[in-house]
């Protein structure tokens, strides 16, 4: 009954987003309030309609319905609740339920909190954004829905024990959120080119919602990544694979659109560079739902593969991209440019920011799609893996971050080039001596290496100074000092925290990918090994039981210079249902690095287990340094100045705050 | 087909899980056994989701890294090795493209992006009209200036 509900709640819902599609845009064009004002409210009911439809999804999977279909083909009753709950999204069916359910949720923010939009466009966002709706809905009722019946089962076929997961519960909504959050900057994008009209007001409504999708998107990828780090077991945290890089893809657009769309908000410049940027960005979303839904990629995230569906996705795509685009070409001419500045200046370094991220997503575009397009069209099979990317995109990298503390120092317009260096003389030194110390410490690894930890150094330290000049630290008194921290905006520390973000993050991967050991042992139960200056002392193994499998732990010790550190507890486990063996690392933290331990497979004839085990140098300044990056996000929203719905309030800004 | 399929993943279950190199595999020489490590991540394991060889714990990526350090011990060359290897299981099983006319787009396809957005970014700043200082302000329109800016009530 309650799935039936659900049902049929979804396709009120399409029924609504069609409404909504057609009449708010009317109304824009014809002028006429009555028919514009239709736009907020049915996007509020479309949200709730779809989430009474999405509660009854969850409803059926929570109780263990069994004749429904995606229930009986992924879920079981024996699995612990959060994974009921995650469940539901663990599957194609339902993970398209919930990218329309967060469609809706940002639709109806739109509706809710854009009472400063100017009245047509808003109603023309709102338009497009049911647009967009109707299309993903048409999908999932026809190729797609979770509501339909079977004959009911006595038990399900479970979720893949790899997915059940903490991490990876809320792995695909967040990224979710990223990718269906550009379809806002998407939505505002088409709006403005259909009004015909476009400034620095435009940038300053869009930049919130960019941001907010961003950092959703952001920690979207750190935990996919974390995920894989911990639980497929060989310490590896990114793979070029490409799923994951139907995520970054959106990442770099959005984080060149964040700051291309600044440019434009300060001086109404790269107008129709942005609203492109703007398309562009949730294009790599549709595009990476299409690759990952359609089945052309083969890989954990392909739950279903089904040419239907996957022709179904290919239609949407050309239709709102295509559209788009076409839009784009016929107005984007009558956009007036904005404000005039020199190479050597803020825009002019931000200008360089979205040429390298724009190449740099250009080149993970190409390299993921080569091999399809070439089997496609000429039949031939070949692989582009990690190898081609990380000499590819690594070098475009390594420009961007050395550019970062010169341009967020340079001034708008015209900047003194010469000044920024002698005020970076400090992050210089101290840039300098962290190359000095790596060199000193670091004798094997790439001779590369320890100036790829300097540049992550060099982008640390440029952030803390460019703060500490700000507010004067070390040249005013102290209350003076305070007063300035106070009074410097939001922004600023947002700005100042997501760049020190992308340095801890370099510094990371730099270091762990130079500098991790790695040793594989086979060792019978009383023996020892070591790594990294840890002594692992294996006591032998023992059988466990959890709710939904069996496991074998390996029981070790590790000590370091003599003194007890940690008890580590490898395992490996196997899933009941479906019956599939998984492998637990263990992993102590400290502060240089990760100590990485897995039991792999019993050695015939009493020749022990084989253990692996790494010592990953750093590699939490990977994730750590993409969680600064998002609360860098989240206070630059928090700014009154971006503030959706805020009065401006741009008096109040002190003294400290005059860039 | 399907049949198949069950039968293959029944037993790649049933070998259980191996975890990549292991220790019976690997070459007394420490240089010796380093390149393999090196060649290993340049080969795609073949039955798997975008793994490579180095990583992956299939049976087919184990018979492919004892197949590799076969022919280091040898006393084949890196090249030689991936060739003798890609004859075998053809292009696809190299994670880095061969060059070739083939590729070629691939390979060339930073550098003409790159080219193509500085030349776009350039042109701009060449189309701008010039933003050098103007010559200075005369007293007269200082004294203007000042006025406009300072209107005495």
């Amino acid at each position: 009954m309650i799935t039936e509900l659900g049902h049929f709640a979804l396709v009120l819902a399409l029924v609504v987003a069609l409404v909504q599609t057609l009449l708010p845009a009317l109304g824009a064009h014809y002028k006429d309030a009555r028919l514009m004002a239709v736009g907020e409210p049915a996007a509020v009911a479309q949200l709730i309609l779809i989430g009474l439809s999405f509660f009854a999804l969850m409803h059926a999977y929570v109780v263990s319905d069994f004749s429904v279909e995606t229930v009986w083909a992924n879920s079981h009753s024996l699995k612990p609740m959060l994974y009921k709950v995650s469940g539901v999204w663990g599957n194609h069916e339902g993970s398209m339920l919930l990218w329309v359910l967060i469609l809706a949720a940002f639709g109806a923010a739109v509706a809710l909190f854009g009472d400063n939009l100017p009245r047509g466009l808003r109603a023309n966002v709102l338009s497009v954004q049911a647009l967009i709706a109707v299309a993903f809905l048409l999908f999932i009722i026809a190729a797609s829905n979770p509501f339909i019946r079977i004959p009911v089962q006595s038990e399900g076929r479970g979720l893949n024990p790899i997915l059940q997961d903490p991490a990876l519960a809320f792995h695909p909504p967040f990224l979710y959120a990223g990718y269906v959050g550009l379809s806002i900057a998407f939505s505002f994008a088409v709006a403005a080119l259909i009004e015909g009209r476009t400034d620095a007001a435009w940038a300053r409504w869009v930049r919130p919602w960019t941001l907010a999708a961003w950092v959703c998107l952001t920690l979207g990828i750190a935990m996919g990544s974390w995920w894989a780090y911990y639980e497929l077991g060989w310490g590896g945290w990114w793979f070029w694979d490409p799923v994951e890089n139907a995520s970054f893809m959106p990442w770099l657009a959005a984080t060149a659109l964040l700051h291309s769309a600044l440019v434009m908000e300060k001086r109404e410049a790269l107008k129709v560079w942005t609203i492109l940027l703007a398309i562009l960005a949730f294009s790599l979303s549709l595009m990476g739902t299409f690759l990952v839904r359609s089945g052309v990629l083969t890989s954990v995230h392909a739950f279903a593969v089904d040419p239907r569906r996957g022709v179904f996705i290919l239609s949407i795509m050309m239709l709102l991209i295509g559209g788009a685009l076409a839009l784009f070409a016929w107005r984007a001419p009558s956009l007036k440019q904005g404000g005039l500045f020199s190479p050597i200046s803020r825009e002019g370094a931000l200008v360089l920011n979205n040429v390298l991220l724009t190449v740099s997503c250009g080149t993970v575009f190409i390299g993921t799609l080569y091999p399809l397009a070439l089997d496609a069209l000429v039949g031939a099979k070949i692989s582009v893996g990690p190898p081609y990317f990380n000499a590819t995109f690594g070098p475009l990298m390594v420009p961007l971050l050395f550019a970062v503390p010169i341009g967020s120092m340079l001034s708008w317009k015209r900047g003194d080039l010469r000044g920024v260096m002698e005020r970076l003389m400090l992050t210089g030194l101290v840039t300098a001596f962290a190359l000095a110390v790596t060199f000193a410490f670091m004798h094997r690894g790439p001779w590369l290496a320890p100036f790829g930890l300097a540049l992550g150094v060099w982008v640390c330290a440029g952030a803390v100074s460019e703060w500490g000049q700000r507010v004067k630290a070390f040249a005013a008194p102290w209350d003076e000092v305070w007063r300035r921290a106070r009074g410097l905006p939001r922004a600023a520390y947002g700005t100042a925290l997501a760049h020190f973000g992308i340095g801890m993050a370099m510094i990371g991967i730099v270091a762990t990918t130079a500098w991790q050991s790695e040793s594989v042992v086979a060792l019978k139960p009383g023996e020892q090994t070591t790594i990294a200056g840890y002594t692992l002392d294996f006591k032998g193994v023992a059988p466990s039981q959890g709710p939904n499998y069996n496991e074998l732990l390996g029981l070790f010790s590790v000590s370091r210079n003599g003194r007890p550190v940690v008890d580590l507890t490898p395992s490996k486990r196997a899933y009941v249902m479906p019956p599939q063996p998984t492998t637990e690392a263990a992993i102590h933290v400290a502060l240089l690095g990760d100590l990485y331990v897995v039991l792999g497979d019993e050695i015939k004839d009493g020749g022990g287990y084989i253990v692996r085990l790494y010592f990953n140098p750093l590699v939490r300044f990977i994730w750590i340094g993409a969680l600064v990056m998002a609360i860098g996000g989240v206070f630059s929203l928090s700014d009154r100045r971006l503030r959706v719905g805020a009065p401006r309030r741009a008096a109040r800004a002190s003294l400290a705050a005059a860039e | 087909m399907h049949l198949l399929r069950t039968a293959l993943l029944a037993f790649l279950l049933s070998t259980g899980i191996a975890h990549a190199v292991e220790p019976q595999e690997m070459m007394a020489d420490p240089k010796l056994e380093a390149r393999a490590r090196v060649l290993s991540q340049e080969l795609r394991c073949l039955v798997c989701q975008n793994q490579s060889i180095d990583d992956s714990n299939a049976e087919l990526a184990r018979d492919l890294r004892v197949l590799v350090r076969e022919r280091l011990a040898a006393g084949d060359s890196d090249a030689a090795v991936l060739a003798f290897i890609e004859a075998r299981y053809g292009e696809f099983v190299l994670l880095r493209p061969r060059f070739n006319a083939r590729t070629l787009l691939l390979w060339i396809a930073p550098l003409l992006l790159l080219g193509g957005a500085i030349y776009a970014a350039t042109r701009r700043f060449r189309a701008a009209p010039s933003l050098a200082p103007s010559a200075p302000l005369s007293a007269e329109e200082k004294r203007r200036l000042d006025e406009l800016l300072n209107p005495k009530q």
